[in-house]
């Protein structure tokens, strides 16, 4: 087992991120202390999540380029259902922002099943229409830390276990794709469809659908980001998370996730983020401006596309059997 | 053992544009039995694998299961009643656990619903163990070899209790020791009752496992019986069936001076060794078992694949071709066997193919004269009786036959030296073979050189002057004259020993 | 029997006139939507139909025209660059830095020309000898050299251009006909000969078509793939130059999320994503569609970010109609 494991590209990427760390506390020994490792965790843990979500997308050989529009406006509906029914307890609103995500993300699996839509057209389209409906519900105002309720803003820093339920959040859904990848037959459909559609169809396996199922989860997380998102900076306006979504497939890049599709794992899309996660708070530890965080990230991306390729190369089939000389 | 067949396809018609390729065709698979279903390229046996497991829906005839008509309107309903394959490349999924590939879509599940993984894994592990299959369920298949890929789609098949078993060429990647387990396991697959379809180009094989045999031809079914009942030479006889000489053109052929010669081509992994000549007007024949090697071959000489080491020497120069434009430029040319991927671009209308390779020709500085690309694609299709509405119809909408024409024209209209042409003629109808057979006569006529790779021996026999056969990536035998017959040509490909 | 051509019968060339073709195109039911968006927000503002207003409008849709013609081909070829917004910051960037030392406007112009050049040849290697997938490369390398200009300029700007520099984004040739009008009309017809009148442009729909079938044909399908990654470079480049131009300044931040938009233009003028179709005409006509729904929505106070759902819902819309309509009519 765990010979196995040490070949893979997840044991190679947690290798990395390792020596990263400590690359960082030669220059900062704090960084590796468990209080400063967790508060690291704790800034990934909405990358996190997303990339959970955008991960089994990516595996049903879709990409999501929605997720961070599906973000901002469930942040902003969350938002505005605060201000508007104060009384509302929390996790009303987070029960209504997770479904209304999953209708978005629903949204686009329907186009891309049904109609038939490339995935990339559908949610580049989506996009802009999720942008544009937040400045129509908000009337392009912000809502402000002191508009939202003392429940709704604390939840998510609130302290259980020697962790923020942030954390805690990103913990259980990371444990639960673990679950649901591992022993659901929807879990496994993800990969099947991927790796093979045309097999997956001889096993009874609906192509369009699992994708479909695919699209829904991921946005269900985003809409739970949302949340999340917005109660934890205490602010909802038309453009957070503005460009997030290429953050979201900049980590399962670097997670092993093919962009072909049928390959990637939960442990490499969390070690993929942690690796962001890591880079942007270690910058200003070490000294770096955090101007070099989008370089860094970018450069990641192309080593680990270079890197992931030369691994999934396919190996030649042999036709010659014997080396020895013709009769 | 039982009399009623377990599946039967009863006058089974499948068409497709411009060609027949499954003409009232009958087959029985009967429990506890290997049946052999044997016949050339293109005799309607890869049809007969798709009608079967659901893929194609047959335009006429009947699917009988125990003796009742079924309908498979999917490849699942197929798998329902209990019909699975095995494929060359066999279907499953890289990414997934041995264990996940031989229970996807039938996982014992436990609590919440949930896979019970450690039932798999155990379940996993006593059906491979039944086959003495020594695989770890939980590897993942991408790490696995081909000949383990098979077990594990075996224990599938066993796993959803599959009465029917197809097995396409199961041995073609395997070594020798490998397929003697899978013949080991087709024994058990056997003793369990499930009937079994064995398709195989390699007599010693079918001779050694099969209980009957179905014998095709050009989509026409020939004969069976029981295996004991006949020979090798009565199967070649009926898989062969009609007189050579009869539908080819009658040609003669006085060696010109040499071409092409090919000195010491070889691959890392696919073929070795190779050498030979050919000469001005000449037609040389490359004959051999599906994955002999003979594309790959074909495919290095144009610079697709780069060989290891070797010479090609096209007049009395060396050549170095790096590329397919490089080919062109030296003037070989290859029409391969794969017409809707390397061939054809279908959705390109045929002038705009004809010319792809020779638009130098057609254009000043790069710029594109349509009236002299028309005029060009007009001759070359004209000179092969090109069937069509008109030259802006996208290719995609002509038959298997006229694609083709369009893919000759093409690089005729380069005006090559030599053209390699990889089974011109499979999977089109008997009409466009005997044009295509024609014209590949009167180009060896006007002085081109001409090579082809063909899995029909009629072809071969009818068309070649000379006949080189490859087995597993090697030249075994340069047949021509009297010792170019079907049963030669038969034996050296499979590797049978000579018979007396 | 020495000479092959007996029998054969000479096919006609087309069986379609030159009007039926253009009628049926998809360029066609674009430039009925264009004409009815003009009359709908001439009716509906009356400052619509002004000139200077409309020659205003046109800086909606100029500057990521131009990309958006080499993005067609790169598209058509079956890849895609998403870096070409950071190939603006960077180009920009460089331009900017170059100022400070009282570089030129012409000096200035081939450094933003060059630096373009520089970025799409880094992405068409990455591309086409490593084979690696070019959504993953771009979005890589639109970190990456975004990051660039990043780390030169943090939060600062750069400003101190030359003022014949202002020529390129303010100028005008005549009347109310500005610089970029012109750039985009000579690109247009440049592009539109190298697609359809050229064998390079041939090449690439093969490419997008078929590429195993390209390659057997004897095309050097990664030599054209580089060239157009090259190209589309250039032309971010050259948009580089005429947006800096515009504003007068360089901002990390300039241009943020523009390839989005261009890719939006380019696949709502009947481009396939997937490769293999697709005319500069209809990117044209989509590059006006785009800007006069931008500017008759601006007219009537309609904010930017609004005007986005009208842009998405008509890419999906554009798209999913036929669709739909086949669907319901295959019933």
């Amino acid at each position: 087992m765990l010979r196995r494991f040490a070949l893979t590209r997840e044991a190679a990427l947690l290798a990395a991120l390792v020596a990263l760390c400590l690359l960082i506390a030669t220059r900062f020994s704090g960084f590796i202390a468990p209080a400063n490792l967790g508060r690291v965790f704790n800034d990934s843990a909405l990358l996190i999540i997303l990339t959970l979500g955008q991960m089994i997308v990516i595996v049903t050989r879709c990409i999501d380029l929605s997720v961070a529009a599906n973000l901002a406006l469930c942040g902003m509906v969350a938002a505005l259902l605060n201000v508007a029914f104060p009384g509302l307890p929390v996790i009303m609103i987070i029960t209504a922002v997770v479904l209304l995500g999953s209708l978005l993300g629903a949204f686009n699996g329907i186009l891309v099943w049904k109609v038939g839509i490339p995935p990339i057209v559908v949610t580049l389209g989506t996009l802009t229409i999720y942008r544009g409906i937040i400045f129509l519900i908000s009337d392009g105002a912000w809502v402000n830390s002191h508009e939202m309720s003392a429940p709704f803003k604390a939840l998510p820093r609130a302290v259980f276990l020697g962790l923020p339920v942030l954390s805690w959040c990103a913990i259980l859904c990371v444990a639960g794709f673990a679950l649901m990848i591992a022993r659901t037959p929807l879990g496994r459909s993800f990969f099947a469809v991927g790796g093979n559609p045309h097999a997956a169809v001889y096993t009874g396996i609906n192509v369009g659908r699992t994708q479909f199922m695919a699209f829904t989860i991921a946005g269900a997380l985003a809409g739970l980001t949302g949340y999340l998102w917005v109660s934890r900076y205490a602010v909802a306006y038309v453009d957070i998370a503005g460009g997030f979504e290429l953050d979201v497939i900049a980590a399962c890049v670097i997670g092993g996730i093919s962009i072909a599709g049928g390959i990637g794992s939960v442990f490499g899309a969390v070690l993929g983020a942690l690796f962001l996660g890591v880079i942007k708070n270690a910058l200003p530890v070490v000294d770096i401006s955090p101007f070099w965080q989008m370089a860094i990230s970018g450069a990641a991306i192309i080593v680990a596309v270079i890197l992931n390729s030369r691994s999934n190369r396919p190996k030649g089939r042999l036709i010659l059997r014997t080396a020895g000389p013709k009769t | 053992m039982s009399d009623i067949p377990v599946v039967a396809l009863d006058g089974i018609v499948k068409t497709f544009p411009g060609v027949t390729a499954l003409d009232q065709v009958k087959l029985s698979l009967y429990p506890g039995q290997v049946t052999a279903l044997i016949g050339e390229n293109g005799a309607g046996k890869s049809t007969v694998v798709k009608t079967l497991t659901g893929i194609y829906r047959p335009d006429g005839g009947q699917i009988l299961v125990d003796g009742k008509p079924v309908h498979f309107a999917t490849a699942h309903d197929a798998s329902r009643h209990g019909i699975t394959a095995i494929h060359q490349e066999t279907v499953l999924f890289d990414e997934l656990s041995v264990a996940e590939n031989i229970f996807i879509g039938h996982a014992p599940r436990g609590r919440f619903g949930l896979i019970d993984t450690a039932r798999m894994t155990q379940d996993a592990r006593a059906l491979l163990d039944s086959i003495g299959a020594p695989l770890d369920p939980d590897a993942k298949l991408r790490d696995l070899g081909i000949a383990s890929k098979h077990l594990v789609a075996i224990a599938r098949a066993l796993s959803i209790d599959a009465r029917v078993v197809i097995m396409d060429e199961p041995t073609a990647a395997l070594s020798q020791k490998e397929i003697e387990e899978l013949y080991k396991l087709v024994e058990h697959l056997k003793s369990q009752g499930k009937a079994i379809l064995f398709i195989s180009h390699k007599f010693d094989e079918i001779f050694r496992i099969a209980d009957r045999y179905t014998v095709f031809r050009d989509g026409q079914f020939v004969g069976d019986g029981l295996m004991a009942d006949v020979d090798q030479d009565d199967l070649v006889q009926m898989m062969v069936g009609r007189s050579v000489d009869q539908i080819f053109p009658q040609r003669v052929h006085a060696p010109g001076e040499v071409v092409l010669q090919v000195t010491g081509y070889a691959h890392p992994t696919e073929f070795d060794d190779i050498n030979f000549k050919l000469h001005k007007g000449e037609i040389l024949g490359f004959y051999g078992l599906v994955g002999a090697g003979r594309s790959e071959f074909m495919q290095s000489l144009i610079g697709i694949t780069t060989p290891s080491k070797g010479v090609c020497r096209i007049g009395d120069k060396i050549t170095v071709i790096r590329s397919p434009a490089d080919a062109v430029n030296a003037g070989i040319v290859y029409v391969p066997e794969d017409r809707g991927k390397q061939g054809a671009i279908t959705d390109m209308p045929i002038f705009q193919n004809v010319t792809l390779p020779s638009l130098g020709k057609t254009s000043r500085h790069g710029f594109i004269r349509l009236a002299e690309e028309f005029d060009l694609a007009r001759e070359y299709t004209q000179r092969l009786d090109l069937r069509a509405a008109s030259l802006d119809q996208d290719v995609g909408k002509l038959s298997g036959g006229n694609q083709q024409k369009v893919v000759i024209a093409k690089w005729l209209a380069t005006q090559p030296r030599v053209i390699i042409l990889d089974e011109p003629t499979k999977g089109i109808d008997i009409g466009s073979k005997a044009a295509v057979h024609s014209f590949m006569a009167e180009l060896a006529a006007t002085g081109l050189s001409v090579i082809m790779v063909s899995s029909e021996i009629p072809e071969v026999m009818g068309m070649s002057d000379r006949v080189i056969v490859m087995r597993e990536g090697r030249m075994v035998a340069e047949l021509a004259g009297e010792e170019l017959t079907p049963d030669n040509l038969v034996r050296h490909a499979a590797g049978i020993g000579m018979a007396a | 029997m020495s000479d092959a051509t007996q029998t054969g019968r000479s096919l006609p060339d087309r069986l379609t006139t030159r009007a039926q073709r253009i009628f049926r195109s998809w360029e066609a039911l674009l430039i009925v939507v264009a004409i009815a968006i003009f009359i709908a927000n001439a009716i509906a503002s009356p400052y619509f139909l002004n000139a200077w207003n409309l020659s205003d409008a046109t800086f909606n849709f100029t500057e990521k025209a131009m990309i958006a013609f080499a993005m067609a081909l790169l598209i058509i070829a079956g890849e895609i660059d998403l870096s070409v917004a950071a190939i603006i910051a960077l180009a920009s960037t460089a331009m900017g830095y170059a100022a400070q030392f009282g570089v030129d406007t012409p000096g200035l112009v081939l450094i933003g020309l060059g630096t373009g050049v520089l970025c799409g040849a880094f992405n068409g290697a990455l591309v086409t000898k490593l084979a690696l997938p070019s959504i993953v490369v771009t979005i890589g390398t639109m970190s990456l050299f975004r990051g660039i200009s990043f780390i030169v300029l943090g939060d600062g700007a750069y400003r101190g251009y030359p003022e014949s520099f202002a020529w390129f984004g303010q100028g005008y040739i005549w009347w109310v006909f500005t610089v970029e009008m012109l750039i985009f009309a000579l690109l247009a017809v440049v592009f539109g000969v190298l697609l359809h009148r050229t064998n390079f442009g041939r090449a690439v729909y093969a490419i997008g078509n078929n590429p195993t079938a390209a390659l057997f044909s004897g095309i050097r399908v990664p030599r054209v793939k580089f060239i157009l990654f090259v190209l589309t470079g250039l032309m971010s480049g050259l948009a580089a130059v005429c947006l800096t131009s515009r504003l007068g300044s360089t901002r990390p931040s300039i241009g943020v999320g523009l390839e989005l938009e261009v890719v939006t233009m380019v696949v709502l003028g009947g481009i396939n994503i997937l490769g293999g179709s697709g005319t500069i005409p209809g990117v044209v006509i989509a590059a006006f569609v785009m800007g006069l729904v931008t500017f008759g929505l601006g007219l009537l106070n309609v904010p930017g970010i609004v005007m986005s759902i009208f842009i998405g819902a008509l890419l999906i819309g554009v798209i999913a109609l036929p669709r739909l309509f086949v669907m319901v009519r295959g019933r």
